[in-house]
């Protein structure tokens, strides 16, 4: 039985059922990563429900700003791998590689606006392990929100950086040639990760920036 | 006894040869023995601690080794027995091997995935030996926090990472399994007509891929929390030891089940063939495996029903719990009922199998007694809860593992194993698991706790019977381990089918081609149709 | 299955929506709603992540496995997060300490 595609495998049958099993493959692994993250959002869900108040106080220390821009960067960052995905489909080579580069240039943007976060944080002695001084409304509980909070968009951030690893190699063997309208299946199932990872940032931007503001001791 | 020719037809074995070709190979079939290698050597390693720690328990006082010592072992124990062996053991041999066959394909769904799921393995469990190496954990295998992130002095980070990098070799081995499984049937194929392993395997794997990333964050926030000092579980921040727990139990509860549900794959398989008869109520058999899957996911409070779990959750917990029993409970009848009448053989795997239904439902029993709130708060965390889940983990999961070592053998390596020397330990091996683990049932009924190294006078005659029964015990594992490898230059050459038994592995060579099988196979029959065989009469 | 080609139009509507959105939920973050906050951004960031995982992610025109494999990440998250609050929830309901 002759392969026309260089890139079919030998367990399978043919390129539909390689394609089908990559992209329930990567389904899959997003589903462990939803566990993952769902571990600490379990946590966060425990804490908040216990310390509204302190929590409360807590979130007023995060800048709303930067993190809602920080929320729109990581969608843009979507919307150009979607992009990037349909240039592979339509066999656009220079669109894709264009399209990579501009997610990669956002993702890089949105690890900017956290570093510069974490920063201020330390400056402000809200940073538990390494510079945490906060003495006022209830110092436990509000070391607890930032432990959370550090925990979390740092698990995040790493997803973010190996993110952009995955996408430069992508970009890279895109500009190679290695994909066609006939086998794009990395792009497809990189995309997925990516999405991901901008779909846990739009539930870590509510939860710490969003809805405990008011609620104050 | 001749020694065997020299196999002439092209085997996976024989393919190709050097270090490179297993180090690197795609193949499913050598990945597994690779796995085979690496959790022997784990479950010995395991099995050592284990021997110190009978050694101790045998006079009351501690006087072999000190307290923290002690604490180290049982931990470590635990640790590699868990983490290192059980999870990995079937999944990764026998499921690596003969998942892709049983349903007639050439491979797994992504064998590099496969090769790196070994690898992974190896990086986490070369983690834990360095750990331990350098002095080990004394937290117990479930890490529970403050102590794991506050008190400890011993290597919790370490040892884990070591287990959260190896939850990813499992977490990869499921996805892979997931997707081999509904991809890559062969034509005729449909599910109701698989083999009640691959059943088992995908209800495994839907727990590995689910519960594993949850155990994973969670002992990474240990981790972080010791090594950064983000007070996520400090009680002086707020922080709810209670809540890990939670955490871990949810992966630690369902992990029970990707211990034990492969196990009943293979009973499933064994019990069939031997008694020449398809498994009674084989959808009764396949949901169960699903239910088990699904519902143990339910249950995990009842490992904290003293830990100032709230009465209603403990409540809601020990109900749930009783359902877990019933799918458990339906195999075990319709595995009877599948030798009632059956044309029974007593071939070594059968043995086995005869061991792991008497055991495993004793152990599956004692689990309902612990379900039940007021005989828990008891007997919890003493002896009786240790020999429950050694009568499911040894006398149930790895007696499976054992008679399907013994069934697949032939079919694995070519050569036959000798059955009187795989007869005898299979009878020195429940003779010795029950002298070990029966009178820790009495011994944590009058009281013992567990994790204990100086124990009462009264207490002496059982551990005394203990430690007897685990001598005994060890000889039956070191008995299979030198035939098993002296089988493979001296054993009789393998015919493709030793047991006349149905299924797609059997159709091909023992041991496979490196495809595995020459052509692929159009199924039309249903799962255990021993009257196809009748008309074929292939030996 | 003919590979469905999600046009870079339809993928900008979406992403519309989507800071739409995101603006929406930044500025009733700003007010002060009482118990309102909770809710409406949490029921803005479910249909921002449905927008990204029907459309970006392209599980509307996926296969029921691919969906039910979402389905069943989510669910299985839902079971950890109910179960542990039926216990976190519920302490103290009883007059005994520790219970």
């Amino acid at each position: 039985m002759a392969n026309h595609s260089l890139a079919l495998r030998h367990q399978f049958d043919d390129v539909e059922q390689q394609k089908d099993a990559s992209t329930f493959g990567m389904w899959i692994f997003l589903a462990t990563e939803v566990l993952f993250f769902g571990g600490m959002f379990c946590c966060y869900t425990v804490y908040r429900s216990r310390y509204p108040m302190a929590f409360g106080n807590a979130s007023n220390h995060l800048d709303l700003i930067l993190g809602a821009v920080s929320t729109a960067i990581l969608i843009f960052s979507s919307f150009t791998m979607a992009c990037g995905v349909n240039s592979a489909a339509t066999g656009a080579k220079n669109a894709l590689v264009g399209f990579l580069s501009l997610t990669i240039l956002f993702a890089a943007a949105f690890l900017v606006i956290e570093m510069s976060e974490w920063h201020m944080l330390y400056k402000e002695g809200l940073m538990p392990g390494f510079n945490f001084t906060y003495k006022e409304f209830d110092p436990g509980h509000v070391q607890l929100f930032f432990c959370m909070y550090f925990a979390m968009t740092g698990l995040h951030a790493s997803h973010v950086t190996i993110g952009i690893g995955i996408l430069a190699v992508m970009a890279i063997r895109a500009w190679r040639g290695a994909f066609g309208p006939e086998y794009f299946t990395p792009i497809e199932i990189s995309g997925l990760y990516w999405h991901f990872v901008d779909l846990v940032w739009i539930f870590l931007f509510p939860l710490y920036y969003l809805i405990a503001r008011h609620l104050q001791g | 006894m001749i020694t065997a020719t020299v196999e002439t037809r092209d085997n996976y074995l024989t393919h190709e040869y050097g270090v490179k070709s297993w180090l690197l190979t795609k193949d499913h079939k050598r990945i597994a023995l690779l796995y085979l290698a690496s959790i022997s050597f784990f479950f010995f390693l395991g099995g050592i601690f284990a021997t110190i720690i009978r050694l101790e328990l045998l006079t009351p006082p501690g006087d072999l080794v000190s307290a923290q010592t002690y604490n180290k072992l049982f931990s470590l124990h635990g640790i590699i027995m868990v983490f290192l062996f059980l999870i990995p053991s079937i999944p990764a041999t026998l499921g690596n091997f003969f998942v892709p066959m049983m349903i007639g394909a050439k491979d797994l769904a992504f064998p590099k995935i496969n090769l790196l799921s070994w690898y992974i393995y190896m990086a986490g469990g070369a983690c834990v030996l360095y750990a331990m190496l350098e002095g080990g954990v004394d937290t117990g295998w479930t890490f529970y926090v403050p102590f794991s992130t506050s008190y400890a002095n011993t290597y919790v980070i370490l040892t884990g990472v070591g287990i959260f990098i190896a939850g990813f070799s499992s977490i990869l081995t499921g996805l892979n399994f997931i997707v081999t499984i509904h991809r890559m049937r062969a034509p005729g194929l449909t599910w109701f007509r698989l083999p009640l392993f691959i059943w088992s395997m995908y209800a495994t794997s839907l727990i590995q891929v689910l519960g594993t990333p949850v155990v994973a964050v969670t002992i990474l926030l240990v981790a972080v929390e010791r090594g950064f000092h983000l007070g996520i579980f400090d009680p002086a921040l707020g922080g709810d030891p209670v809540l890990f727990q939670h955490l871990f139990w949810f992966y630690s509860h369902p992990a029970v089940y990707i211990m034990v549900l492969p196990g009943m794959g293979i009973i499933s398989e064994v019990v069939s063939v031997y008694s020449r008869k398809k498994v009674f109520g084989y959808r009764f058999v396949a949901f169960s495996s699903v239910a088990i899957a699904v519902l143990g996911f339910l249950v995990w409070g009842h490992h904290m029903f003293v830990a100032s779990q709230s009465v209603y959750a403990s409540l809601v917990f020990s109900f749930l719990s009783f359902f877990v029993a019933v799918p458990s409970a339906i195999k075990v009848f319709n595995w009877t009922a599948t030798l009632y009448k059956g044309s029974i053989s007593y071939d070594t795997p059968m043995l086995y199998a005869f061991g792991f239904i008497g055991l495993f439902t004793i152990g599956g029993l004692t689990g309902t007694f612990l379900a039940t709130l007021g005989f828990d708060v008891h007997v919890t965390d003493t002896y009786f809860v240790v020999a429950h889940f050694h009568y499911i983990m040894v006398g149930g999961t790895l007696m499976a593992y054992l008679g399907g070592m013994h069934y697949w053998w032939p079919k694995m390596t070519g050569r036959m194993y000798p059955e009187g020397w795989a007869k005898l330990s299979a009878l020195v091996v429940f003779l010795g698991f029950n002298l070990t683990f029966f009178p820790q049932f009495i011994l944590g009924y009058l009281g013992m706790p567990r994790r204990y190294w100086a124990y009462p006078e009264e207490f002496q005659v059982y551990h005394v019977l203990s430690t007897a029964g685990a001598s005994v015990l060890a000889v039956g594992y070191l008995i299979p381990a030198a035939y098993f490898i002296w089988s493979l230059r001296y054993g009789k050459i393998a015919p493709d089918n030793p047991w006349n038994a149905p299924g797609l592995e059997w159709q091909t060579s023992s041991p496979p081609p490196p495809e595995n099988f020459e052509i692929t196979p159009v199924v039309t029959s249903e799962a255990y149709d021993y009257s196809i065989l009748e008309e074929m009469k292939v030996g | 299955m003919a590979e469905h080609i999600v046009t870079k139009k339809q993928y900008s509507y979406v992403f519309a929506t989507l800071l739409l959105l995101t603006f929406i939920t930044t500025t009733v973050g700003m007010m002060d709603l009482g118990r309102l906050n909770v809710v409406v951004a949490l029921v803005i960031a479910v249909i921002k992540a449905l927008l990204v995982v029907l459309f970006f992610m392209h599980i509307y025109w996926s296969s029921k496995l691919n969906k039910l494999t979402v389905v069943a990440g989510v669910a299985w998250l839902a079971l950890l997060l109910w179960l542990t609050l039926t216990d976190v929830l519920s302490r103290g309901w009883l007059p005994f300490p520790g219970k």
